[in-house]
């Protein structure tokens, strides 16, 4: 059982990755999320836990720079200091997307290319900061299919002609493969049979110790965050009502609500 | 057909003046930022759209009474596409018309740039079929006028990538990507790599018009152009291993023609003009007819 825990961040760096200060996006009248507030250390994983329509992909798309939030600051510790990606011009904003962090969608169509060969798709982030060799290129793409268990001779070969998991782990390795610091993950294993999610998992974990990746990843799943996450946010009406260190946030839930939603999931 | 003055029944080359203003302010935006694709309100004209109407309407707002002008399709003056083109603005603009690539101002191609170099003052206005050289991984035009605004031109070389991985090298051999001035990224239209260097540092006007999509853009004189590569997979524009068969050039760009029902073949400068122009000051290919040796 212990070493199904998360691991912890490898060393104390200087100050966090991330600092999110009163994040709130309203669609209209409703609310999105709600003056959300945490910080996020290098190497360390968050968890985003809640119901259905409480918040999670808003608050992802928000801190990603999807989506415009209506107040509040998302600081990031960039290469050249902190800097508010909210107030950031696209044009840095998008760069920083595709050097620095990275974004896994549940739907593996929304993440890949897919009428481009697996090699293209994990060389475009690659070609996109300027790698201009193709052989290079191409090695870069091959060791990385290895890294997610993807057969090299499938190189060639386009996502349609893969499975759902096979797919979901080139959209990793496409990500992955200009080293970002922070990834923002959707539900990454939702949609997958619970066989394929558990390899899926455990790849994903190796990955992030190896690389001290600080994720931010949103799921319904409590055995997926209690698997990868050190720390868990629950949300509930778009704010977060409960915030704590994994274990303790699951084994001793202290919101109302939180408890309903540990025991309803042990339940099944 | 051949009026010497143009036919009072239409405006001077066909458009009206305000349609004219509206094109060639495009024409001027697309000179001042040079392969970025201008938006411009194409017109219905008298031709079907696969017939040049972008690079008509273009031509249309450049003419001026005294021009000179020269259509050609693929490299040739006679074929009915140019043919039916320069009689248009024949008839339309009464300007002179010419084959002689010297002596044209206004030079109005589909799928060729003249093996003769161009000089200062002349126009050179190619049709373009699709502007958008992302267009073939990306088809939501949003995406790409986002890509090309924060020049986020990874996926071209994606697409160059594909090729490379599916056929060896880079088998793009049309409408082969360039990036102009270090910035834009730009469909050269469909005219075959081996003229892309050619487009560079060229001391004429290039014009670009897309009818059907509604885009104009341009190099202005002395632009750098650079096409797409990799270092390991560099452009090759590849020179045709043969000379011209009629007048022995061996540095154009050769068609292939098919000459009996036996399969006999023979290559000849698809630049109709400057096969006759050599030939008239007397270069000869290892086919040359008689007639023509005399
Ligand atoms: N584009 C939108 N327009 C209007 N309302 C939206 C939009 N997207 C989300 N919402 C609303 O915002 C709230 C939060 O939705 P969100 O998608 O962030 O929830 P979620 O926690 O990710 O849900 P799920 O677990 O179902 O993915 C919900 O009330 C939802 O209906
Ligand atoms: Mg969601």
């Amino acid at each position: 059982m212990k070493d199904m825990q998360p691991h912890t961040p490898a060393h104390a760096p200087d100050g966090p990755l991330l600092r999110v200060e009163g994040l709130s996006k309203h669609y209209g009248a409703r609310i999105g999320c709600a003056d959300v507030s945490f910080d996020l250390w290098p190497g360390e994983v968050l968890g985003i836990v809640g119901e259905s329509g409480s918040g999670k992909s808003t608050l992802l798309s928000c801190l990603a720079g999807h989506l415009t939030p209506d107040a509040g600051q998302v600081i990031f510790e960039t290469r050249g200091g902190p800097r508010d990606t909210v107030q950031m011009a696209e044009p840095e904003r998008r760069l920083l997307g595709r050097t620095d962090w990275a974004f896994v969608h549940q739907n593996p169509r929304d993440g890949l290319r897919m009428g481009v060969s697996a090699g293209g798709n994990v060389g475009e982030r690659l070609m996109a900061v300027g790698a201009r060799n193709y052989g290079a290129i191409r090695e870069t793409a091959t060791d990385w299919l290895g890294r997610v268990e993807i057969d090299a001779a499938r190189i060639d070969d386009r996502p349609r002609q893969f499975s759902g998991g096979m797919q979901q782990r080139l959209q990793i390795a496409r990500n992955l493969v200009t080293g970002p610091r922070l990834v923002f993950m959707d539900e990454p294993t939702g949609g997958l049979d619970v066989s394929v999610q558990a390899r899926l998992l455990d790849l994903l974990r190796g990955l992030v110790r190896d690389m001290g990746l600080a994720v931010i990843i949103v799921t319904h799943d409590l055995a997926v965050a209690r698997l990868l996450a050190h720390r868990l946010m629950v949300m509930k009406d778009g704010r977060v009502i409960e915030h704590g260190l994994t274990d303790q946030v699951l084994d001793d839930p202290q919101a109302a609500y939180t408890q309903l939603l540990v025991s309803s999931v042990l339940q099944v | 057909m051949n009026a010497p003055h143009h036919d009072p029944d239409y405006n001077f080359a066909y458009l009206d003046e305000q349609t004219k203003r509206m094109i060639r302010r495009a024409i001027l935006k697309g000179i001042a930022v040079p392969g970025y694709q201008v938006p411009f309100a194409s017109r219905e004209m008298p031709m079907p759209y696969g017939w040049g109407t972008g690079g008509v309407q273009v031509t249309a707002a450049c003419l001026v009474p005294e021009d000179r002008l020269k259509v050609i399709d693929q490299g040739a003056d006679d074929t009915t596409n140019a043919v039916s083109i320069r009689r248009f603005f024949q008839r339309t603009a009464g300007v002179a018309a010419t084959e002689k690539t010297t002596e044209a101002s206004v030079i109005q191609t589909r799928h060729r740039i003249p093996e003769t170099p161009l000089t200062e003052g002349q126009i050179l206005v190619y049709q373009v079929p699709i502007p958008e050289p992302l267009r073939f991984l990306e088809p939501r035009e949003s995406e790409t006028r986002r890509m090309h605004a924060l020049a986020d031109y990874g996926l071209m070389h994606v697409k160059l990538y594909e090729d490379i991985a599916r056929h060896g090298a880079i088998a793009t051999a049309y409408a082969y990507p360039v990036e102009v001035e270090g910035r834009y990224v730009m469909d050269p239209s469909p005219i075959p790599k081996f003229d892309n260097p050619k487009l560079g540092d060229n001391p004429a006007i290039q014009l670009f018009g897309a009818g059907r999509e509604q885009r104009i853009y341009a190099l202005p004189p002395y632009t750098a152009v650079r096409s797409l590569d990799f270092e390991d997979y560099p452009f090759d524009p590849s020179k045709a291993d043969h000379d011209c068969d009629l007048c022995g050039a061996s540095g154009s760009y050769l068609d292939e023609v098919i000459t009996d029902d036996q399969g006999s073949r023979m290559f000849v400068c698809s630049d109709t003009d400057y096969c006759e122009t050599r030939r008239d000051a007397g270069h000869r290919g290892r086919f040359s007819p008689p007639e023509v040796q005399a």
